[in-house]
């Protein structure tokens, strides 16, 4: 048997964080980290998505047809999400709302798509689903952090926890829109800062982050222009 | 007078003051990375704001009488990406054939657009807040105005960002969200404006 590579689970932490380095999802990022238990919630759903989907993805990728994938792996997908969302509604409620759209949004979460057409679908089960726990887990701990910084600023508590009571008081600007936008740039910028820039190669969001890029005519259409069409 | 009022008032809600976008925060992948330049920017938009209205045309009789009927309501996530899928790849095909300028125009976004998060996020959004197809209608259209709004304003504020000298760590990626970030505050400017207009 061969030597398991256990960096493919530590891959998706920092080095590749999906959120983070990769930039992708950003839509639920953005969303669902006005508070960080929702970050948790919304990690772990599609943690356990993206595992589900990765291991079912790479067990079939011999039989899916190479013309017809992408819908094939959506559907995958889909049925995941559906199994995710029944389970959430019926025993933990609160995640259930608190997610509200964006848990059937899931679906369309470039992260598990991009997963499935760039790793799953060429390795086997088992890292297939080292590298789904190890996206999950980055995509959560990214979520985590940029929740904490959103709670702890715009609504003065951690987890629920009151910290900033006598220090100053809550900017509720941070768990609004723009507070969203604000930290997650902030945030990258201090991945970038931290790495000496070394973990963003591309600088601009560019066709080989983008999942559908096999897929995406638009991509042609960058070569004659520049790139990050996508 | 009361049916126009309530269309009026869905679609300057979807396109202005809970912009898709900016305060929503669907679609934000071809947000960031499609509005570098005016044109693609108008074109990417325009294919959202067609695919929006045809997807909901499509999911909303789906939902209404034949999952919900049969309390198939679950299955909603499958289904409506799977048609929505099938729907883009057909127009695809009836455009590149029979509208060809069309096609030139829109073509290369549609495949896009397939899993943009903002066109799912419509025809489940039309759901959860009960809409009747006309109403889902305009929500898809004031949705997508939205959408294309949003994507003009931003391109134009790149444009702008292009001359201007920005920290090295920040470059790239994060200063785009930062202006995201500005041009989502002056959206908070129009915060509760459709109630006071119509209610």
């Amino acid at each position: 048997m061969r030597k398991i590579d256990w960096k493919i689970l530590t891959n998706g932490f920092i080095k590749e964080n999906p959120v983070l380095v990769l930039i992708l999802g950003t839509c639920p990022t953005l969303a669902v980290t006005t508070l960080a238990k929702n970050g948790i919630g919304m990690g772990l759903a599609a943690t356990f998505v993206l595992l589900g989907s990765n291991i079912v993805i790479s067990l079939l990728k011999n039989i899916i047809p190479d013309k017809v994938r992408i819908p094939c792996y959506i559907v995958v997908i889909a049925g995941f999400v559906t199994i995710l969302s029944s389970l959430l509604q019926a025993y933990v409620q609160d995640v259930y709302s608190a997610l509200g759209i964006f848990l059937p949004l899931i679906v369309v979460n470039c992260i598990i798509l991009g997963r499935a057409e760039m790793f799953a679908s060429k390795h086997n089960v088992f890292e297939a689903a080292l590298d789904g726990i190890g996206m999950g887990l980055g995509f959560t701990l990214a979520l985590v952090i940029i929740g904490s910084i959103r709670e702890i600023l715009g609504s003065g508590t951690w987890f629920g926890i009151p910290v900033t009571v006598n220090l100053f008081d809550p900017l509720s600007i941070f768990v609004l829109a723009p507070g969203g936008f604000l930290v997650y740039g902030c945030v990258i910028a201090a991945v970038n800062k931290l790495t000496s820039g070394k973990a963003i190669k591309k600088k601009e969001f560019g066709c080989e982050g983008c999942p559908n890029a096999s897929a995406c005519g638009s991509c042609n259409g960058c070569a004659e222009g520049e790139k990050g069409e996508c | 007078m009361e049916l126009f009022k309530n269309m009026m008032f869905i679609l300057l809600t979807s396109s202005i003051v809970e912009n898709v976008v900016l305060a929503k925060f669907l679609g934000c992948c071809p947000f960031l990375g499609v509005s570098k330049k005016l044109d693609s920017a108008v074109g990417m938009s325009s294919a959202v704001i067609f695919v929006m209205l045809m997807a909901t045309a499509v999911t909303w009789p789906i939902y209404t009488y034949m999952l919900e009927p049969n309390s198939l309501g679950y299955l909603q996530t499958i289904v409506f990406i799977l048609v929505i899928a099938a729907l883009v790849q057909l127009v695809e095909f009836m455009m590149k054939k029979y509208m060809k300028p069309l096609y030139r125009a829109l073509g290369v976004y549609l495949p896009l657009i397939t899993t943009n998060c903002a066109v799912l996020g419509v025809t489940l959004l039309n759901l959860e807040n009960h809409y009747n197809f006309g109403e889902s209608m305009v929500n898809a259209l004031g949705t997508g105005l939205g959408f294309m709004i949003a994507m003009v304003l931003f391109a134009g504020v790149r444009g702008k960002m292009e001359s201007s000298e920005v920290p090295k760590s920040f470059q790239g990626i994060p200063i785009t969200l930062i202006a995201a970030s500005i041009v989502s505050m002056s959206f908070m400017g129009f915060a509760n404006v459709a109630n006071g207009i119509f209610k």
